[in-house]
């Protein structure tokens, strides 16, 4: 735990039951249907699912970037930030127009956010400096040399060799790995506060990934940022998290310290998902566990607990008519499942 | 890239030597040759012409010789600039079609021009406010533009000119300006006639162009360089002009190789209802008179300039992508 | 599991439904697609029975009675329904002497359906019946629906044939076009290398030549004593000639992008022979592209007997279409006087429209699960 003054215990960005519906024709989609956490400065915290939990419309939520189709309905995301005076004050992004000037400040000044993707991030018609530049001129009031010499600098800074040369580069001119870290020195260099990673390794190799992970996790300590890592890959999530939110369906199930939820999972979600990660003590010639069923469509959610259909304790009755709430399951531990608690209103 | 240069080039070479063959297929097919045709209105106009001199004129147009060496010496006819003569002008074909050829690429890149001026912004409208009344408003307009062949356009527009504004729409020139040498005054005149034929060949490929920039830009506005683009803080509208819409303008570009024969072809029928001193209505006359010369020259003349017009638009398409101009 | 918006059943269906079916219930959902393939069926439907909605002979020439205007039919005779139409009553005007119909509200002539008119064939039997006919004098002499061209023949009889003619040469040509787009899309898909970079660069060169210019020229080396049949077998093939070249790019652009496919690659693992790939898996995704693709050059074949017959290139009179008939309309001034002669306009329009709505809707639903 850090111990630095009470400014610093504070959470930078806390999110307070989140909601972002989309409203399409075919239907209503809760992709996230109340999420609540924090995120602490020099911290990282995992956000972890299987696809379509709302991982990453709760990223975009916090961005303020969610399609035009998707709002969000409730909730606030509190942003601590100085404001022009120098006062520290606690900002509710909800409440901003996507579009104004102030939201804009945030996005990439602030917050920042690197992506899945790194062969579609970056757009294949600009080269890379002037899509890094591009951010820092703006957010920083750089000219134009100084937020080449900038994009320069972020780039050797994420450990890109010849940045001098690479800078003047076209996206497809780089192999995934260097993208990767472009990307990263794009999301970094205003020297956010924030860096959201939305599944920043999954589309490289074992090595890059790993690679790439050092890399964030060296970032972290020479800035101090937070870290907001989501992903679906529980290694990941072991090796380079502090705290871990488990999301199911755009609720949060589970949350705590990544030791308390690595070994003592409270809710069934969690229990599976550990359980289907291959293990060195695991015998051979064994199919892992999977979770039965699969998640279900996204116009149809389950009345009750979202996971009560594929859960192995599940309670009829109880489960599949009531909507269970995060509550406290052991020290900064929390868990939504009706194994730990007894409803909350009567049925 | 110059790998790509060269072989574009080699095709538009190889393209218009099959234009040329196909040329002087054309004028081959109708039955008799060209000296009884050129007998046949001479001796309309009433001049005679004795057998011996056709069999002299058949030997210098080398008619006498099988088709292989004919055609031989009618490309080196065109090499060297000459285009046979024009029957019913009894003139050379050269000095005939000169004007009228510049006039109907004038029209043609006016019609072009203006395509894109209007396709662009609409396009981006229609994708990024997808399902807006805007949006159906245009759809509406672009699917009337496709069914209504230009030349009926045309048609509906002079008869509703002549009928309730009591003006006759048509011609590139006013009276007083037909015949004049060219000069300043001559060419606003051309300007201000040129708006309506380029609205009328335009009208289609608009509506299809805008089709198509709208599916493309719905293409890339999905893409996640989109989303980074908005998560590093820009405004909307520069997300928009500056990623998403140079990417979707690529495949838009790429048409346009296909978009100017389409033109220039439009722009034939529709000058002949217009009136419009272009090839086109040379071209039916000549058709109908069979003067194969005059008919052939225009047919492989258009040919030649869209060739090129594609070649040059292959050029612009490949400089404005970063990805074939360090690669091709 | 009680209220959802959903049935399981639903889903159930969806997960089970044939790539036909699939393709059928999206297709359905597009309102304007099913409104063009109802058009378009009402338009081959009339011109197949041509002879039976013309109620005058299309050839029956009368130049006293030229560019007569519209003369409808009344539907209420004394408050009752009972059509009829007015007679025509020939005058002199009095300054120009030239000879003039006017309304004669005198006589009166009842309208019949399903009455009888001016003889035709149907299986090798002469037969009268039309759904409209004129009682007490030839309807070649009262009736004018849509007026008369200047020969005095009436518009809509024309018309009716010329819809016959301008819709089945862009079918029949659209056949060979097919024909030829899918042996050589085919060729070049199925072999690939320098089979298919040759035929790749003979359609590029084919489509980057102006095709009207091209058309005009070799409608106009059409020997001139050519029959009427003779010359719509040449013009039919010179449009598809042209035109085979769009379907020998989907056919092709289909064929590469299914040897790619997952479910392709799917099928070949799980060891089916190589037929059953390729008529099982291949052909419904293929085929319902070129369907669209088809329908969509139905349109562009239409528009180009139009545009050539109105050039004077394509079909020459006797021969009716819909191009031949607009010919008349060439001159603006004429139009001014007789605007009626511009009328198969909107036939042209409304089924170019409709196939491109179809064109669309199929296209759409071509890819049932995109």
């Amino acid at each position: 735990m850090d111990n630095g003054h009470a400014e610093r215990q504070q959470p930078i960005l806390s999110v307070r039951n989140l909601k972002t519906y989309f409203f399409q024709d075919e239907g209503l989609v809760r992709a996230v249907d109340g999420a609540n956490f924090d995120l602490y400065r020099g911290k990282t915290l995992g956000i972890v699912g299987e696809s379509g939990c709302g991982k990453s419309v709760t990223a975009r939520s916090v961005l303020r970037i969610v399609e035009r189709s998707g709002r969000i309905i409730e909730g606030e995301i509190l942003l601590r930030r100085e404001d022009a005076d120098g006062q520290i004050d606690l900002l509710d992004l909800t409440k901003l127009d996507a579009e104004s000037r102030l939201m804009r400040s945030i996005r990439g000044k602030d917050i920042g956010l690197v992506f899945q993707e790194p062969m579609t991030s970056f757009s294949a018609h600009y080269t890379i400096g002037n899509q890094i530049a591009e951010a820092v001129g703006m957010h920083l009031k750089l000219s134009k040399e100084q937020a080449r010499q900038r994009a320069i600098d972020m780039l050797r800074s994420v450990g890109i060799p010849k940045p001098e040369r690479r800078v003047d580069e076209y996206p497809f001119q780089l192999s995934g790995g260097l993208r990767q870290r472009a990307m990263i020195a794009m999301a970094l260099s205003c020297d956010p506060s924030i860096l959201i990673a939305d599944e920043p390794t999954t589309a490289l190799d074992v090595t890059t990934q790993a690679q790439i992970l050092a890399l964030l996790e060296g970032l972290q300590r020479e800035r101090g940022m937070a870290i907001m890592l989501i992903t679906h890959n529980l290694g990941v999530v072991a090796e380079m998290c502090d705290q871990v939110v488990v999301m199911y369906l755009g609720r949060v199930v589970e949350k705590g310290p990544v030791d308390q939820i690595f070994h003592s999972a409270k809710h069934p979600y969690t229990q599976a998902l550990l359980l289907s990660i291959p293990s060195i003590e695991s015998e051979p010639r064994v199919k892992l566990p999977t979770i039965s069923g699969s998640i279900p469509h996204p116009y149809r959610r389950p009345n009750g607990c979202p996971f009560h259909p594929r859960c192995s304790q599940a309670m009829p009755g109880l489960c599949d008519a009531q909507v269970p709430t995060l509550l406290p399951v052991g020290p900064d531990q929390e868990a939504s499942c009706f194994l730990y608690h007894q409803p909350v209103e009567p049925a | 890239m110059l790998a790509y240069i060269i072989r574009r080039f080699l095709l538009a070479v190889i393209t218009v030597w099959a234009i040329t063959v196909l040329t002087f297929v054309i004028i081959q097919l109708p039955p008799g040759d060209f000296v009884s045709i050129y007998i046949n209105s001479l001796q309309s106009s009433g001049s005679q012409v004795s057998f011996g001199q056709a069999e002299a004129m058949r030997a210098q147009y080398g008619l006498d010789q099988p088709m292989t060496i004919q055609y031989a010496r009618w490309m080196g006819m065109m090499l060297q600039g000459d285009f046979g003569m024009a029957l019913a002008w009894n003139k050379p074909v050269k000095e005939i079609i000169g004007d009228r050829l510049v006039l109907t690429m004038v029209v043609s890149i006016s019609a072009i021009m203006l395509t894109w001026m209007i396709a662009l912004p609409v396009g981006i409208y229609s994708a990024v406010r997808q399902y807006s009344f805007g949006d159906y408003a245009f759809t509406f307009i672009g699917f009337l533009g496709i069914a209504i062949p230009n030349f009926m356009l045309a048609l509906i527009l002079m008869y509703v000119g002549y009928k309730y504004f009591n003006m006759s729409i048509g011609g590139l020139f006013s009276p007083e300006f037909e015949n004049a040498p060219w000069s300043l005054a001559k060419a606003g005149d051309l300007g201000k006639h040129l708006i309506l034929p380029a609205v009328i060949l335009g009208l289609a490929g608009t509506a299809q162009l805008i089709r198509i920039m709208r599916a493309n830009l719905l293409d890339e506005l999905r893409k996640p360089y989109v989303v980074t683009a908005r998560a590093k803080g820009l405004a909307e509208t520069r997300v928009i002009l500056k990623y998403p819409v140079r990417a979707a303008l690529n495949p838009f570009a790429s048409t346009v190789g296909y978009y100017f024969p389409y033109v220039v072809s439009g722009s034939i029928i529709v000058s002949l209802v217009l009136g419009l001193p272009t090839v086109g209505p040379l071209l039916l006359t000549a058709l109908v008179a069979q003067d194969m010369f005059l008919a052939g020259t225009i047919v492989l003349m258009l040919g030649i300039l869209t060739v090129f017009g594609t070649f040059v638009s292959d050029l612009i398409l490949m400089w404005i992508e970063p990805r074939m101009r360090m690669e091709g | 599991m009680a209220t959802q918006p959903t049935s399981p059943d639903a889903e159930e269906r969806i997960s089970v439904a044939t790539q036909w079916q699939l393709m059928w219930w999206r297709f359905r959902k597009h309102a304007l697609a099913k409104v063009g393939a109802i058009i378009v069926i009402l338009f081959y439907t009339a011109a197949l029975l041509a002879e039976f909605l013309a109620y005058s002979d299309p050839g029956f020439v009368e130049a006293q009675r030229s560019l007569l205007p519209p003369h409808g039919i009344q539907w209420i005779d004394e408050g009752k329904f009972a059509p009829f139409v007015y007679g025509l009553k020939g005058t002199r005007d009095p300054q120009t002497f030239k000879r003039v119909y006017v309304v004669d509200p005198t006589q009166k002539y009842p309208i019949v359906f399903f009455g009888e008119g001016f003889e035709w064939t149907l299986f090798g039997r002469t037969v009268n019946r039309h759904l409209i006919a004129v009682e007490g004098a030839p309807a070649e002499e009262v009736l004018f629906l849509l007026g008369t061209d200047t020969l005095g023949r009436d518009l809509w009889s024309r018309l009716m044939y010329g819809t016959r003619v301008s819709l089945f040469i862009g079918l029949l040509g659209v056949m060979i076009s097919l024909f030829l787009g899918i042996l050589m899309g085919g060729i070049s898909g199925y072999y690939g290398g320098p089979i298919d970079t040759l035929i790749q660069r003979v359609i590029e060169i084919i489509r980057s030549i102006p095709t009207i210019p091209l058309w005009m020229a070799l409608g106009a080396a059409l020997p001139r004593e050519w029959s009427v049949n003779q010359v719509y077998f040449a013009i039919t093939i010179i449009i598809s000639l042209i035109a085979w070249t769009e379907l020998a790019r989907v056919t092709r652009g289909r064929f590469l992008a299914l040897r790619e496919e997952d479910y392709v690659m799917a099928a070949e693992l799980a060891g089916c022979s190589q037929m059953r790939i390729i008529f099982r898996h291949m052909v419904p995704s293929f085929l319902s592209h070129i369907i669209a693709a088809t329908t969509l050059a139905i349109a562009a074949m239409i528009i180009a007997e139009t545009s050539l017959s109105f050039l004077g290139l394509g079909l020459r009179p006797p021969a009716i279409s819909w191009g031949v008939l607009l010919q008349d309309g060439q001159n603006v001034q004429a139009l001014a006087i007789s605007p009626w002669l511009i009328f198969p306009i909107i036939p042209v329009v409304v089924i170019i429209l409709s196939l491109n709505f179809l064109g669309d809707g199929l296209r759409d639903a071509a890819d049932p699960y995109g």
